[in-house]
């Protein structure tokens, strides 16, 4: 029998999330250089009724992993049913979105099966019949090339927009589709998890947003947000921020741009002192074109900036705010 | 309460990292700091204790400069400490991280663990979801909110797209502590004074070794990731940058 890859996607509220597809499509990738086969799980409540989905892409089969306990989503039932299915149908290689759903649960499945779990990978290679996996290090400004130093299942979680969704590949026909009844006792589930719920109601909409002004912490005090707020409001631009700008409730919490909050794709992107942390780096990235100011010049930001500034944000941005001004006046004259 | 508050000692957010030259790790004559979620983690374990009384204890493992990370907590009120001092501890996957700390505190009782959601430097997010697997805990992730209440603990989940979510758990249990959960303290000179004859209890790699095994994933190589964009540097003075970024925003971008 040959080797099996499974993607185990996700689906929230109903819906198979975008990341899911990713990953299907990273599944595809590595199914491809190394020959092995490719599967796919469904987990849920009703797992069932997204499973043809799934189904219809190039995928050798579907199980949809059903059980009434695994809803809502627990850590415990999660790793308790996938634990099931992996000792049943032993794959070689588990990958998963990097979801926060996915941290809550899969270190807790790998070691409970006493394996690893190489995290928040962006690539792979697969070189002289070795496979590795490339993932981000020191806040992105290092790569590094991991390999599984043990038996199967490996895991491997991959971060969000790392693999394109929309070129996962249908198949020439549906997949087939087996249900797997998960397992889980009573009293396996500690935790009891109450509804999802969004806090106050979110006020300021980035993402429809043309130009966004984004500042991190090289903005260094409350007072300083002023003068990217001046910057902002001659381009006609939203202001925005890195998660620590709005941990110190130097601007509110909706506009945090990155995993924790909004994900963005304006026309243009300006970073302010954003250093260009992964958290900040998967909310802003698919910006069409990105304008760094960063005093270091090994900030991880300047990798996908378009436009590199390397200085101090306090000297560049002022007389910039006034030739912005400038410009506009003379151009609505 | 008990509060064990996992913490780890990473470089400065912008100390320029060399590789060293087995070109798996970087030179470690860079500067230092606390792992900042970390020390979310420790201010929210002081403000359970001056809520609930009780203990709260730090943990780290790494070389004897690690230990300055101690230090700091115990100079903002932690009561003592437990170090893993050796420098082979920087070089263990989150798997082996985790069981050397349940090894280094299988004679505790403690009632939480807290840890950081992710390090700043490997970035698993794994150690403290282990750790809770390792001891048969039950755990909960990127956690806003802790409230104690009779039958265990309620905590606030932070959850993708703005999303929260309440989960009621029992004690003993582990936790991953989000970043901005609380506004940080600073150490106070008295603090810094008490923290010298605070108790840290040095732990010996050989009496955790037994608990610990190979890495189960090894890093082949580490390097300076390679650019996929084309990036354009504006360069001059203030002024001239200025007149420049405008010309493209103008011109090229098409937003002005």
């Amino acid at each position: 029998m040959p080797d099996t890859i499974l993607v185990v996607v996700e689906q929230r509220e109903g819906k198979l999330n975008r990341v899911s597809w990713e990953t299907i499509t990273a599944g595809q990738a590595i199914a491809a250089a190394t020959g092995w086969t490719l599967e796919a799980a469904v987990v849920g409540g009703t797992a069932s009724t997204f499973a043809a989905e799934v189904a219809a892409k190039k995928v050798g089969k579907v199980y949809a992993v059903e059980s009434p306990k695994l809803e809502p989503y627990t850590p415990d039932a999660f790793a308790a049913a996938l634990k099931q299915l992996l000792t049943a149908k032993q794959p070689k290689l588990v990958l998963m979105p990097h979801t926060y759903q996915v941290r809550d649960f899969v270190p807790k499945l790998a070691t409970a099966m006493g394996r690893a779990v190489i995290s928040d990978c962006i690539g792979f290679k697969h070189e002289n019949g070795k496979l590795v996996f490339t993932r981000q290090m020191f806040q992105g400004k290092l790569a590094a090339d991991v390999s599984f130093n043990s038996d199967a299942p490996w895991f491997a979680t991959f971060q969000n927009g790392a693999f394109r969704g929309d070129k996962a590949e249908d198949g020439a026909s549906p997949a087939p589709i087996e249900t797997v009844a998960a397992d889980i006792a009573d009293g396996v589930i500690r935790n009891k998890p109450q509804e999802a719920f969004k806090e106050a109601k979110q006020a300021v909409d980035l993402t429809q947003a043309e130009v966004i002004v984004a500042v991190g912490r090289g903005i260094k005090e409350q007072k300083n947000i002023e003068i990217a707020k001046q910057l902002a409001d001659a381009l006609g631009a939203d202001l925005a921020a890195s998660r620590p700008i709005c941990d110190n409730g130097w601007l509110p919490m909706d506009r945090q741009i990155g995993s924790s909050g909004q994900t963005v794709a304006p026309k243009v992107y300006l970073a302010l002192g954003i250093s260009g942390a992964i958290q900040h780096i998967v909310g802003m990235k698919g910006s069409r074109t990105i304008i760094a100011v960063n005093k270091d010049s090994e900030a991880p930001i300047f990798e996908i900036a378009d436009y590199a500034i390397i200085g101090n944000l306090f000297d560049i941005v002022p007389p910039l705010t006034e030739e912005v001004k400038k410009v506009k006046a003379e151009l609505a004259k | 309460m008990k509060i064990l508050v996992c913490m780890k000692q990473v470089p400065q957010k912008d100390a320029p990292l060399k590789l060293n030259e087995t070109a798996a790790w970087i030179r470690e004559d860079v500067s230092y700091e606390v792992n900042e979620p970390d020390a979310f983690a420790l201010e929210e374990a002081l403000r359970q204790r001056e809520k609930h009384k009780g203990e709260v204890v730090v943990i780290t493992s790494g070389p004897a400069r690690a230990q300055q990370v101690l230090r700091e907590a115990l100079a903002k009120g932690a009561d003592r400490a437990i170090h893993l001092e050796d420098n082979a501890f920087v070089g263990l996957d989150a798997f082996n991280t985790a069981k050397a700390f349940a090894a280094a505190i299988k004679d505790e009782q403690f009632d939480l663990i807290f840890t950081g959601l992710q390090s700043d430097d490997y970035g698993y997010a794994q150690t403290g979801v282990i750790l809770a697997e390792l001891l048969g805990w039950p755990h909960a992730t990127i956690i806003m909110q802790i409230e104690k209440n009779d039958t265990g603990i309620r905590v606030k989940r932070e959850l993708e797209a703005g999303f929260f979510q309440f989960v009621d758990m029992p004690l003993p249990a582990v936790l991953t502590i989000q970043s901005g959960i609380n506004k940080l303290r600073y150490a106070t000179l008295i603090g810094i004074k008490q923290a010298k004859n605070k108790p840290i209890r040095k732990v010996a790699l050989a009496e955790v070794q037994s608990a610990i095994g190979e890495n189960l994933q090894k890093i082949e190589r580490l390097y300076v990731p390679q650019k996929t964009k084309k990036t354009e540097h504006i360069e001059g003075s203030p002024v001239e940058i200025a007149k420049k970024l405008v010309d493209k925003l103008r011109n090229e971008l098409r937003v002005l």
